[in-house]
């Protein structure tokens, strides 16, 4: 990679020299291609992707494959996160039910949260998940999950009602809630899973680069530097943020796909 | 300034398709690793670990059963012995005085016997001796008068020495017949 892939803004230029300041945007979200193949561009967010796969998976394969009674320091941690997600999304939102889908659960935690900590992983520095397609990709297929399992647990008519009809109302209301209930469980939910996401990573890589950038930008004179160690500190204060953000928004989307699957479980009134 | 794609195509909330499809497929890897093998082979190990711990609790209290319930047979044979040898005792007692009072019965028989078979030997003895004896002094004063016929009756002393010799005789021949 070229240092233009690299940096996202231009390095030459700085406060008081005449030069606008080259603020972050929509652009730094678009990288040039890699390679190519036909008309595929590979781009740096999808190298990230796959290294981020070959990383929880080894993480995960030093932890799981050989698992000791007594465990190593590494199988500790790994059985620490584990625990979490099992017992404190699957267990605590699905219940006893929740078990067949604790591996579903399990992967889309740590492969979210390894999207989201790109933004802090040097040289990478870019959430994956700031890209619209991942949060996407993860939403359509809690998506298809979600449908599958409504209909095959409550058949077609049954997995109707479960979408369209919520129990122990008047009947009047329904003639309201039902499309409303069809729109919010078949369009809106799948769309404010990915966009929530995207949304988070995406204003918060946004802000990270506002204040790198501008302590770059204003180095140079006395004054400038003064106003770029302010700059800076900001920086650190929103990366340490934006950790927090970043492990909340993948803990979000698992409970919200263990909520969907909690409700598809349920049987028809 | 650093705008490598046209602005038209910088739409930030349009998927592109295969970086959609990279997500998809990264996930189904991830999704299918943990599901084959890695969390089966964890969760065996937990479940192991649990029952180690839970199983060593229970393998702790039944050896706490075990031994208690030992103890309560120990003690409970400890008593029956206890009960037998207080039985045995007594018995040996009551068979040691019965005995006792048998041959005490049976020394008693004994001597009864014994004494009564000596008053009757003695009874017989004296039977036969006076028996004998009524014979003899008969046969003797016979004898003694035909002595006396024989000698001169007119010497008393003479007489008396007759007498005499003829106890003394008596005597020897007693003796001698003892």
């Amino acid at each position: 990679m070229s240092s233009d892939q690299l940096l996202a803004f231009e390095v030459d230029c700085h406060l008081f020299k005449d030069c606008g300041f080259d603020a972050p945007g929509v652009h730094s979200f678009f990288f040039e291609p890699i390679f190519t193949i036909g008309s595929v561009n590979f781009n740096k967010p999808m190298l990230l992707a796959i290294v981020g796969t070959a990383l929880i998976l080894s993480f995960f394969w030093a932890a799981f494959s050989k698992p000791k009674l007594v465990p190593g320091k590494m199988q500790m941690i790994a059985e620490i996160l584990y625990d979490f997600v099992r017992r404190g999304i699957a267990r605590e939102v699905m219940g006893k039910k929740g078990e067949p889908f604790v591996p579903f659960l399990v992967s889309i935690f740590f492969f979210v949260w390894m999207l989201n900590l790109w933004a802090l992983i040097p040289i990478a520095q870019f959430p994956v998940s700031s890209v619209i397609a991942y949060p996407v990709a993860l939403a359509l297929i809690v998506w298809v999950t979600y449908m599958t399992v409504t209909f095959k647990t409550n058949g077609f008519v049954g997995g109707v009602r479960n979408l369209c009809v919520p129990g122990g109302l008047p009947k009047p209301i329904y003639v309201i809630l039902t499309p409303i209930e069809f729109i919010s469980n078949i369009f809106v939910r799948p769309f404010t899973l990915a966009v929530r996401l995207f949304a988070n990573m995406f204003a918060g890589h946004i802000l990270i680069l506002i204040f790198t950038i501008a302590t770059w930008y204003m180095l140079g004179t006395v004054l400038g530097t003064v106003y770029a160690t302010a700059s800076f500190a900001m920086t650190l204060v929103i990366t340490v943020f934006e950790m927090f953000i970043q492990a909340l928004q993948a803990y979000v989307f698992t409970v919200l796909a263990a909520t969907y699957l909690s409700q598809a479980l349920e049987e028809a009134h | 300034m650093l705008h490598p794609l046209a602005a038209e195509e910088q739409a930030p909330l349009l998927p592109v398709w295969p970086e959609v499809l990279i997500g998809s497929i990264t996930f189904a890897i991830i999704f299918f690793v943990f599901y084959k093998k890695l969390l089966p082979s964890i969760n065996a190990a937990l479940e192991k670990r649990h029952d180690e711990i839970v199983g060593g609790m229970e393998r702790a209290q039944q050896a706490q059963d075990e031994a208690q319930q030992t103890l309560e047979e120990y003690r409970e044979q400890l008593k029956d012995a206890r009960h037998e040898a207080a039985r045995l005792r007594q018995e040996a007692q009551e068979q040691g005085a019965a005995l006792i009072a048998e041959m005490r019965a049976e020394g008693q028989r004994q001597r009864e016997e014994i004494v009564a078979t000596g008053h009757a030997q003695i009874e017989a003895d004296r039977k036969q001796a006076s028996l004998a004896l009524r014979q003899d002094v008969g046969k003797l004063a016979t004898e003694l008068a035909g002595r006396l016929v024989g000698e001169s009756l007119e010497d008393h002393a003479r007489q008396s020495r007759v007498i005499d010799r003829f106890l003394d005789e008596l005597e020897e021949k007693a003796e001698a017949a003892r």
